[in-house]
């Protein structure tokens, strides 16, 4: 067994791309359900329409990089206005198979041979980071000590990243704060009390709905740009959950929760992938192939899943006071 | 649910965790059971397809692919699935032309245009898609001379698949509604109760050899038995334990992606049919053409919906079962064992979600994502229908399943799913009680 590689991918994974994307969805995920209360499951639609806005934008429209983040990020707020019109009003459960199914249309229509002057049918779009990877300040080469370094392109989207993923914690940490995000707490805990007190509860919601759907959104763009190509099935309801998984984990309704969360969850899956694909291939578990190992990872989400929620629903760093489902 | 039996709320975790324990055991024995040899990895690169004829695989349909300068690289036929691969060695533009004489007399390619130049890049596995549809169909210029349109004869064609696709998720979207109306629980992981289902009777007929009618009675009698089990030690423990709603749906996603991708491991990741009824000749009645299991099916599921729905109507359960769903808390005070209705009514649901999933088997094809594919028209039927009401549940689906098919004489066919779940939205805008929901609070 390679144990070098085994580590050295894992401990890259802490900080790497992934993490950084499912990160920023999970911030989203906490400012809806950990703070709101909102149970919304179409996270992974607005990754996508902003990666696919992007890519749309500059490899069909050719138009330039700057404008195609906009229309990503424009897109992500309308999509936030057309769920949040209908579902806002209705009971949290509605608003689950609303938001999944919303998801679902996004994903069906990004891969729909229809459309596949647009969007590129089920190979999805390439070739639109360019522009992105031309404001790189680092020269071209590796950068780190032995096995732990990058390559000038990944090393520049994981600043950006991190970047957009402190600012974006620094965002909620403010907003929080004010009055603004009491408001949201408070619709969370009880809505009718904050009705009854002459806030506009379906305008705040909306305003966190916009708010968390638009940061989802820039783990979209990362997406887009770490793999230089965007996919319709990468935004399947899978993300949507993984991203789920991750703020529980972390602790819904905590600044760092999401963010202490992701590098937990796929430091996990990697380093559980590397071992089991090498006792694989090294023969030590005889009765898998290692086709077999890729599914490993979703049975481990979900069991993780179960076991968090009915053993720690506060997660690692949260407080059972604060979580928007009522747990005993 | 919670707050209702104050006496039972102090059950901690020790129970809890041992339950966990059996349901995980329990799931374990099941990997076992269900150990279906894998299948044959697919190329590194290559392209790869399925021909379909309203949802029908077709079968022996050459497709020849040559380079994009016209070097021949290889030709293939369809399989009983309709499937077809070829490995490439070099990524780059490829011609894949469908030799449209040995398709089917009455199939013919949407759009007419027989050749697709797809790119296979490298480590990649690249899906040409040739949309096959009834000659004549939509789309087409109509040829008069007949004593019906065609137009009509589709569109009575399509309210038949329609039927038949409506039943098939009524019978999901049936159990799906009672756990939901007597527990509470919108149970994501229902899908995979279907996907169950079939793979079960999968296992029993191709597995072990067995006809599929046998197959399919002891799949349906597994199906209620682990519906049965999975109330009894894992959501009934749940719920004795005060978990919320929304954190017990939430269990459900969990649930939902490990069964899932423990089929994926089992059963690998291809289509497959039953061994048995896949490839029927086609009967006409009227403008109707289909094979004669589709009646059959139909018949079935009708008699099934037929018996549920009398049992809720007529007998004692069945009463015990509404009045439960109505008002749990209303029900346990005058009398009624809610516990043992909520099992009677999992049991119930388990066991015709099983069969919903052999009949979508039957219909379509077996996958591990079947039920995840159907459980968003689950959900449209189910809402459409009004959460919590049995026969709401019944006409929601009815009215998906109908507007789907019939959707297709105006929208493709792979966007189909698309306008059902847009209408779900559209409805929840203006009636969100659903069809026949009562008027409530409900946000």
């Amino acid at each position: 067994m390679d144990w070098i590689t085994i580590i050295s991918t894992t401990v890259k994974s802490a900080i790497g791309v992934e993490t950084v994307l499912y990160a920023l969805a999970a911030i989203g995920i906490n400012i809806h359900f950990g703070y709101t209360g909102l149970l919304n499951f179409g996270q992974a639609a607005f990754m996508g329409v902003a990666g696919y806005g992007l890519a749309v934008t500059v490899t069909v429209l050719g138009l330039p990089f700057w404008v195609g983040i906009g229309v990503g990020l424009a897109a992500a707020v309308l999509l936030a206005l057309l769920l949040g019109a209908p579902t806002l009003r209705l009971r949290a459960d509605y608003l689950a198979i609303v938001t999944i199914a919303a998801a679902e249309i996004v994903r069906l229509v990004f891969r729909s041979v229809q459309f596949r002057d647009v969007f590129g049918g089920s190979d999805g779009q390439r070739g639109f980071s360019d522009g992105f990877y031309a404001l790189n300040p680092f020269p071209e080469g590796e950068y780190g000590i032995g096995w732990f370094s990058f390559n000038h392109r990944l090393l520049w989207i994981m600043l950006v990243g991190w970047v957009l993923v402190a600012l974006s914690c620094g965002i909620v940490y403010l907003l929080m704060r004010s009055p603004w995000g009491r408001v949201l707490k408070a619709i969370r805990e009880d809505e009718d009390a904050v009705r009854s007190l002459g806030k506009n509860v379906f305008s705040y919601k909306m305003q966190s709905l916009i708010l968390g759907g638009v940061i989802g959104s820039l783990g979209g763009f990362i997406y887009g740009l770490a793999y230089a190509s965007v996919q319709p099935d990468v935004f399947g309801t899978e993300t949507t959950f993984f991203a789920y998984t991750i703020v529980i984990l972390g602790g819904a309704a905590r600044v760092l929760g999401p963010v202490v969360g992701s590098m937990i969850f796929w430091v996990l899956l990697v380093l559980v992938n590397g071992v089991l694909s090498e006792a694989v291939q090294a023969g030590y578990i005889p009765f898998m192939t290692s086709i077999q190992v890729g599914p490993v990872r979703y049975i481990l989400v979900g069991l993780g899943l179960i076991l968090l929620l009915i053993f720690r629903p506060q997660g690692i760093f949260g407080d059972k006071r604060e979580i928007a489902f009522d747990v005993r | 649910m919670e707050g209702q039996n104050p006496a039972l709320t102090y059950f901690e975790g020790a129970p809890l965790r041992r339950a966990v324990i059996a349901f995980t055991a329990f799931l374990g024995g099941l990997i076992f059971l269900l150990a279906v040899p894998a299948q044959a990895a697919a190329p590194d690169q290559g392209l790869r397809g399925t021909l379909k004829l309203q949802g029908q695989p077709v079968n022996g349909v050459k497709i020849v692919v040559t380079t994009e300068g016209g070097q021949p690289v290889k030709e293939v036929t369809s399989n009983a699935q309709g499937a077809w691969v070829v490995p490439i060695d070099k990524p780059g533009k490829y011609k894949v032309t469908l030799d449209v004489k040995t398709l089917p007399q009455n199939a013919m390619i949407r759009g007419g245009n027989a050749v697709r130049t797809p790119t296979v890049f490298s480590g990649n596995v690249s899906t040409v898609l040739f949309a096959l549809q009834l000659k004549g169909a939509a789309g087409q210029p109509a040829d008069e001379g007949g004593e019906s349109s065609p137009f009509l004869d589709q569109a009575a064609q399509l309210t038949f698949e329609g039927l038949n696709l409506g039943l098939i998720i009524a019978l999901a979207a049936l159990g799906l509604s009672l756990i939901y109306g007597t527990t509470g629980l919108t149970n994501f992981a229902h899908g995979e109760l279907v996907t169950l289902g079939a793979l079960l009777a999968y296992l029993f007929n191709v597995g072990f050899g067995l006809h599929l009618i046998p197959a399919a009675v002891i799949a349906v009698i597994a199906g209620g038995a682990l519906g049965y089990l999975q109330d009894r030690f894992f959501w009934g423990q749940l719920r004795r334990r005060g978990t919320g709603t929304i954190a017990m749906m939430i269990i459900s996603i969990g649930v939902a992606l490990f069964l899932r991708y423990v089929f994926l491991i089992l059963f690998g990741g291809q289509n497959e049919s039953f061994a048995q009824y896949t490839a029927q000749p086609g009967i006409e009645i009227g403008p109707i053409s289909a094979a004669p299991k589709n009646f059959v099916a139909m018949g079935i599921e009708l008699l099934v919906l037929i018996i549920v729905g009398f049992a809720l109507l007529r007998t004692r359960t069945g009463k015990a079962a509404r009045a439960v769903a109505d008002n749990p808390a209303l029900a346990a005070s005058s009398g009624i064992n809610v516990d043992r209705v909520i099992r009677i009514i999992w049991t119930t649901g388990g066991a015709i979600a099983a069969l919903a999933g052999i009949m979508l088997g039957l219909s379509q094809n077996l996958k591990y994502t079947m039920g995840q594919d159907i459980l968003l028209l689950i959900f449209a039927g189910v809402t459409l229908g009004g959460l919590g009401t049995a026969f709401g549940a019944l006409v929601g689906s009815l009215v998906v399943g109908l507007f789907i098919q019939v959707s297709t004489l105006w929208v493709p066919p792979e966007l189909k799913s698309v306008g059902a779940l847009a209408v779900l939205i559209i409805v929840l805008l203006f009636r969100p009680q659903g069809i026949l929901g009562r008027r409530e609070r409900i946000g």
